[in-house]
């Protein structure tokens, strides 16, 4: 498990990618790495090319996201899915509060 | 260096030329000396005096220094007391020995003042490391005790709670692993006033107590409020709301949740999260999915819930089966999980119905074999029965009359913008049964008021034609057609009038439901009922059953039920 991030040059994008299993030890880890900014970004995209296995902490992980990024006006994306991933979210119905790509 | 503090330091050596000038050496730097000539002398005073470090001569009359050491070993249990051996041998095996023979160290002869005292110096501070770990892990041993201590009794009280209902019907079967209620699975189910029994499964997020504290004020919601009749989505709607305000973000309950009406042989599931659940059809022998359509419980407000369902019909001995994704992620040895793949395999098999249930959990087990030793595994089957083979221990009960309502008489009216929205029954159900001795009847008259109700709301104001139920399409474009012209409802409205009279050996309960709609050619229809012709209005015919008398009255869009009934305390006396 692995939490990097960057953040675009004009500094309004912001990209999380998660490295293998996205669990509860991610925890600190990936709210850090949009906690830390000193000016809030625009659009948050979390990748998960990398993403093996994403498991109910995770998704509450991205609600936390959600919240910090401004709720129902927030902009947060996740991109690049795996087939298992993609069926998580779908399960939960996270394409409603999220824009799955 | 730190400086090291004043120690106990026991000498044996039977040369006392070098006793004498060892013990000089170690008072210098402060510490106290315990002397001894031979190793069964050195072992003796270990345990009378019970020194901090032990300098042994390998080689002493009576007990050598290797013996000796053993001895000394036994002696201090888990406390650690360096022994450095003293020796004037220096070939690598003599060493080796020292070592071998439970030596922390040696020291060789002649004596080197400086290199003495700083292994003293190094032997403290790995003795008092070795004092602070067995603190510390005398502490840790006492919380994991009693956390393990706390869990069992809040498992206790959790049983208490989410099991204070109908899981032990006898057409119920269930499994919670204790470990799945402290990665915060829920299992709930209670029967409703008119008989229906209502089934939640909840997965709520994270692991340990935090997961599974949500549980409590679900399943408390869900208890009070099925047994006063509340409708599916009202309870949906309550126990979303209570979880939203008092979880954090992050915390969620991915639930499933069915209601079964044994009387019509209908279901209705709504499922937010949680895999796939699984109908079985006992006649075609297929398997038919109840898949998640709605976010989970407690992320998203009220305003914002979906609380539309799928409603099914199912024919006796049909089976439905629920879990948490325990069963899902469940691995074995390789890592591998045994998914919905696993699960289907199973049903594929065609195991004889009745044994599905333990096919499934004798599957997982197997499948986990040496893998994880804590199994986290929720599943539950309920199955379609006959309404009087739906047996429980914890029916609803309800306290001994005490003096109440008497003789009165209510007239309701409900609008559109409340029938959209609010469901009456439970509130009519309560005035109803404040009348000490209709309590014992809340199931059949909540029956008699709901199906009064929704005949009125969806034939009346609806205007929706119960033919349409004939067919299995027709069957859910009923269900579509009346949430769409519920939304739209602005006009109409249902009146109730009851009035009631009590006598000494029971009373009379007269419920009028008149509806705004176009009501019906209900001789015609009454004749058709008595050919046994229609697949729908099977709740009439019900009702004619429970009550003295019922009449339709004017264009149809009038009906009128008398219901009588015996005090029953009476009769016992």
């Amino acid at each position: 498990m692995a939490i990097n991030s960057t953040v675009s040059s004009d500094g309004a994008e912001l990209t999380i990618s998660v490295e293998g299993r996205f669990d509860f030890s991610a925890h600190q880890d990936f709210r850090r790495s949009y906690e830390s900014l000193d000016t809030p970004p625009r659009i948050y995209r979390v990748d998960m090319r990398e993403t093996t296995y994403l498991d109910s902490s995770a998704l509450g992980m991205l609600l936390l996201l959600r919240d910090h990024a401004g709720g129902d006006t927030s902009a947060v994306k996740i991109v690049n899915c795996n087939p298992d991933v993609k069926k998580i979210l779908t399960i939960s119905n996270f394409e409603q509060l999220f824009t799955v790509q | 260096m730190a400086d090291c503090p004043a120690l106990k330091i026991l000498i044996a050596d039977d040369t006392q030329a070098d006793r004498m000038i060892l013990e000089s050496i170690v008072k210098q730097e402060g510490h106290t000396v315990v002397i001894a000539d031979d190793g069964l002398d050195a072992v003796q005073k270990f345990s009378q005096e019970q020194p901090d470090i032990v300098l042994l001569d390998a080689l002493m009359p009576n007990l050598d220094g290797f013996g000796a050491a053993r001895q000394i070993r036994a002696l201090a249990g888990e406390n650690l007391v360096p022994i450095i051996f003293l020796t004037s041998l220096t070939d690598t095996e003599s060493l080796v020995q020292c070592l071998d023979a439970g030596g922390d160290d040696f020291l060789q002869k002649p004596y080197n003042r400086v290199i003495l005292q700083a292994k003293i110096k190094a032997f403290n501070r790995m003795r008092e490391m070795h004092a602070t770990m067995l603190v510390q892990r005398d502490q840790i041993v006492k919380h994991n005790n009693q956390l393990i201590q706390e869990q069992t009794i809040a498992k206790q009280v959790f049983d208490k709670v989410a099991h204070s209902g109908c899981l032990d019907a006898s057409n119920v079967k269930h499994y919670v692993s204790p470990r799945a209620v402290f990665n915060g699975d829920v299992l709930v189910a209670a029967l409703r006033p008119s008989g229906n029994m209502m089934v939640l499964l909840g997965d709520f997020t994270g692991h340990g107590l935090p997961a599974a504290i949500g549980g409590m004020p679900l399943a408390s919601t869900f208890y009070g409020m099925v047994h006063k009749g509340f409708a599916l989505t009202d309870i949906l709607g309550e126990i979303n709301a209570k979880l939203k305000t008092i979880l954090p973000t992050g915390v969620f309950c991915c639930a499933t949740f069915l209601e079964f009406n044994f009387r019509e042989r209908t279901m209705t599931a709504w499922n937010g999260g949680l895999p796939d659940s699984f109908i079985y059809r006992q006649k075609s022998k297929t398997v038919e999915a109840i898949t998640s359509r709605h976010l989970p419980l407690g992320v998203v407000p009220n305003s914002q819930l979906k609380v539309d369902c799928q409603h099914f019909e199912l024919a006796v001995g049909d089976r439905c089966y629920l879990w948490s994704d325990g069963i899902h992620e469940a691995r074995n040895k390789s890592g591998d999980m045994f998914g919905e793949k696993g699960l289907r395999a199973v049903f594929h098999q065609q195991p004889p119905p009745e044994q599905i249930f333990d096919e499934i959990m004798h599957a997982v087990t197997n499948f986990i074999g040496d893998g994880e030793v804590d199994d986290d595994l929720s599943l539950v089957e309920i199955s379609m029965a006959a309404p009087d083979q739906v047996e429980s221990q914890t029916m609803p009960r309800f306290p001994s009359p005490t003096p109440g309502l008497m003789e009165w008489s209510l007239d309701f009216e409900v609008k559109p913008s409340t029938f959209r929205y609010f469901d009456p029954l439970p509130l009519l159900l309560s005035v109803i049964t404040e009348v000490p001795g209709l309590r014992s009847h809340s199931g059949s008259l909540y029956t008699i008021l709901a199906e009064l109700y929704s005949n009125a709301l969806e034939h009346g104001v609806l205007n929706l034609d119960s033919a349409l139920k004939q067919s299995s399409e027709g069957f859910a474009e009923y269900y579509n057609l009346r949430a769409q012209r519920l939304r739209n409802a602005r006009r109409g409205y249902i009146r109730f009038h009851l009035s009631h009279d009590s006598r000494e050996e029971g009373g009379r309960l007269l419920i009028r439901v008149v509806d705004s709609g176009d009501g019906f050619n209900h001789q015609l229809w009454i004749e058709d009922q008595r050919q046994g012709r229609g697949y729908s209005g099977r709740g009439i015919p019900l009702i004619r059953n429970m009550c003295e008398s019922l009449h339709y009255r004017g264009k149809g869009n009038e009906v009128e039920v008398v219901y009588r009934w015996a005090n029953e305390l009476l009769k016992a006396g």
